[in-house]
């Protein structure tokens, strides 16, 4: 057998970005796609100031507000004032530097990562860089995506450029079929338990494999999204008929024969058949269970039907110890029936409208448990208008959930929506870290949007495909 | 080629320790996210790790941060995928504003360890054997003083040799040669930086 010679698509793109080599061997990489929004922001632009620099391609930087804004009342000035002085902050940034922007009030405003491919933004072939680790979601484009710190932000405003080491690459594929009940969270939660937190240290992700080839492209950018916490700078997927179907007729794509182009350009970035891969890995579709997290890393999870696992079986003993300690459980307890005290449905991994359809389906006709406190939040302000037009909103209204408003909400604590004390929360977002959902005590389980639903019925974690 | 201030050359880092231990130390932990929400970075070094430093009254908690026997310390020893998680700049940050001048651990995070070197701050690993025996050290006698010299790719003590590390090569050019200030660089091919746009098709909307 000869030795496979191909490209993948990470080489390719990164072949067709590359402006330089720098003096310190990293390649000076041009980034197609710039994305903004509130939190990241303010010091890269005080700092352009500083050194009387213009932003080199604003019509290449698009920005938004997610992070602090509320989800229930949305009037200016907030109630909370730093909230208020970011804003206003971006708000001034885009007008002085010349960004379109989409604010509070607009049609567009929503997650940076749920608006970027909504809105055709985020194509295949591209490089993207946003000042939040979880750009990794818009790899499910066939893009070259990855979180930036604000000093990197000021870069890529002041040269449309990033100093960059090259990754390598490892093809992991997700065989067979899934079971019914089983999602994409589902997939990315066993990758990450399998590979490990920081498994993917110095890899960018390339998922595919039956599984995935099926996905449409809202469970893609669940997968990617969460490549980071698998320790994956970037993830990606190649692009397929999937994705030029779902990108065509957006803002921002082309149109008519550019379209065309568009289409033969994206087929021929996409990994050679041959393609020579760093390292593989495989996993088995029918062997997946609904999975949710039962410590305080993503990788800490379990299939639904397992017993807690005891940390002398796992890699990290010590880390697993001081996660029994935070969430307060014993190995060896089924994490089925842990009762719950609130369920969030939202954030850049799962607030999207194929998640939101996913966790009516469950929670349709039905009453969310008296002692839980349960809200959706939709992803973009574009999501709630669709989910709104097809009535999903007055199905969570009706079984007792809080229908909010386009932002971050609860997966991080930045706005008032938070955990309080040691609430224990099932929630459809991407980090159960200590104190991410607000409150220092909290305690985050990660999983599905239909899970989610499911336990808020029942205000304690059950399998979701009793329902089906 | 660009300016480059010589001050901004980055070759040593001397200084006593901080023996900080726990693999995939989260940057949720190291900065709570409410402190995000600060407009600039100038109150950071106030906030590292305040959530298990403090408690909900504001009280001290016995914690390595809190403890006078490490006041001062530039050198942070961690274990593994120290910093992993969300992207905010604000962790390396409040690190150096605190006075951290460099980490050394079993590994770092990506972004994390791409937001140090933005700031001049080494992260530099070594394996996990020798990380122990150096948190032993520390945390037998807290007053040793170490000097991290990316030269020699070593760490010393008293003069001695304690351990030599591994550091990507161009994270070592780019501190020594004092890039890790990275925009003049970058700037410096802005020609180069456009004709690479212009060749790329979805620049011209992949117009002919």
């Amino acid at each position: 057998m000869s030795k496979p010679s191909g490209r993948t698509l990470y080489d390719k793109i990164w072949q067709s970005h590359t402006v330089d080599i720098l003096p310190t061997g990293q390649t000076q990489l041009f980034i197609g796609l710039h994305l903004i929004h509130e939190i990241t922001t303010a010091p890269a632009f005080d700092m352009l100031r500083e050194k009387a620099l213009q932003v080199a391609f604003p019509e290449r930087t698009f920005a938004t507000v997610d992070h602090v804004v509320p989800t229930d009342i949305r009037t200016r000035p907030f109630l909370d004032e730093q909230a208020e002085e970011l804003t206003q902050a971006l708000e001034k940034n885009v007008r002085q530097f010349d960004i379109e922007f989409f604010g509070l009030g607009s049609d567009r405003q929503g997650i940076v990562h749920v608006i970027g491919p909504q809105l055709g933004l985020t194509q295949p072939g591209m490089t993207l860089a946003c000042g939040d680790s979880h750009t990794s979601t818009h790899g499910a484009f066939g893009t070259l995506a990855f979180g930036i710190g604000t000093s990197q932000v000021r870069d890529v405003l002041a040269t449309q450029t990033l100093a960059m080491d090259k990754l390598k690459v490892r093809r992991i594929s997700v065989n067979g079929k899934l079971s019914a009940g089983v999602y994409a969270k589902d997939v990315i939660l066993t990758i990450i338990r399998r590979l490990g937190v920081g498994g993917g240290k110095g890899y960018a992700y390339e998922y595919g494999g039956a599984v995935v080839d099926r996905m449409n492209m809202e469970e893609r950018m669940t997968v990617c999204n969460m490549s980071i916490e698998g320790g994956a700078l970037a993830g990606y997927v190649n692009p397929d008929t999937t994705t030029f179907e779902y990108l065509q007729g957006r803002r921002f794509v082309p149109k008519g024969a550019d379209f065309d182009r568009a289409v033969a350009y994206w087929k021929s970035i996409a990994s050679d058949a041959d393609a020579r891969y760093d390292d593989v890995a495989d996993i088995d579709g029918p062997q997946i269970e609904p999975t949710v997290t039962w410590g305080i890393n993503p990788g800490q999870a379990v299939g639904i039907s397992e017993k807690l696992p005891r940390p002398e079986e796992l890699p990290d003993p010590e880390g697993a110890k001081r996660a029994y300690e935070h969430m307060g459980w014993q190995p060896g307890a089924p994490i089925l029936g842990t009762p719950i005290d609130v369920a969030f449905i939202g954030s850049c991994t799962n607030s999207r409208l194929s998640d939101l359809r996913a966790a009516a389906k469950i929670a349709r006709g039905r009453k969310v448990d008296p002692k839980v406190r349960a809200l959706v939040v939709p992803g973009s302000t574009e999501v709630k208008a669709l989910a709104e037009r097809e009535g999903l909103n007055q199905i969570f209204t009706d079984a007792g959930f809080e229908w909010r408003s386009a932002g971050c909400s609860m997966c991080l604590g930045m706005n008032p929506d938070k955990l309080k004390g040691r609430e224990i929360c099932a929630s459809s977002s991407n980090r159960n870290f200590i104190g991410r959902q607000g409150s220092p005590g909290g305690r985050t389980i990660l999983m599905s949007p239909a899970m989610v639903a499911a336990a808020a019925l029942n205000g304690k974690i059950v399998d979701v495909r009793e329902y089906a | 080629m660009a300016n480059v201030n010589s001050d901004t050359k980055i070759t040593v880092v001397s200084g006593t320790a901080l023996p900080l231990r726990g693999n995939d130390i989260d940057t949720d932990r190291i900065i709570p996210a409410r402190y995000l929400k600060e407009i600039t970075f100038a109150r950071m070094g106030e906030y590292p790790f305040f959530d298990e430093r403090f408690d909900a009254d504001g009280k001290p908690r016995p914690h390595l941060f809190n403890d006078p026997k490490h006041k001062g310390a530039a050198i942070l020893l961690v274990n593994k995928n120290f910093g992993c998680g969300s992207s905010r700049e604000h962790a390396p940050q409040a690190l150096l504003r605190f006075g951290i001048r460099a980490i050394v651990g079993e590994s770092f995070a990506a972004i994390f360890a791409g937001n140090c070197l933005m700031l001049g701050v080494p992260t530099v690993t070594v394996p996990a054997s020798e990380i122990d025996k150096l948190m032993q050290m520390v945390e037998h006698d807290p007053q040793i003083n170490f000097t991290l010299d990316l030269q020699a790719k070593r760490l010393f003590s008293g003069g001695e040799v304690a351990v030599a590390f591994d550091v990507p090569e161009s994270a070592r050019k780019a501190l020594m040669e004092g890039y890790w200030d990275s925009t003049a660089v970058l700037r410096a091919n802005l020609d180069k930086v456009k004709s690479v746009a212009a060749s790329l098709p979805y620049m011209a909307g992949f117009k002919p």
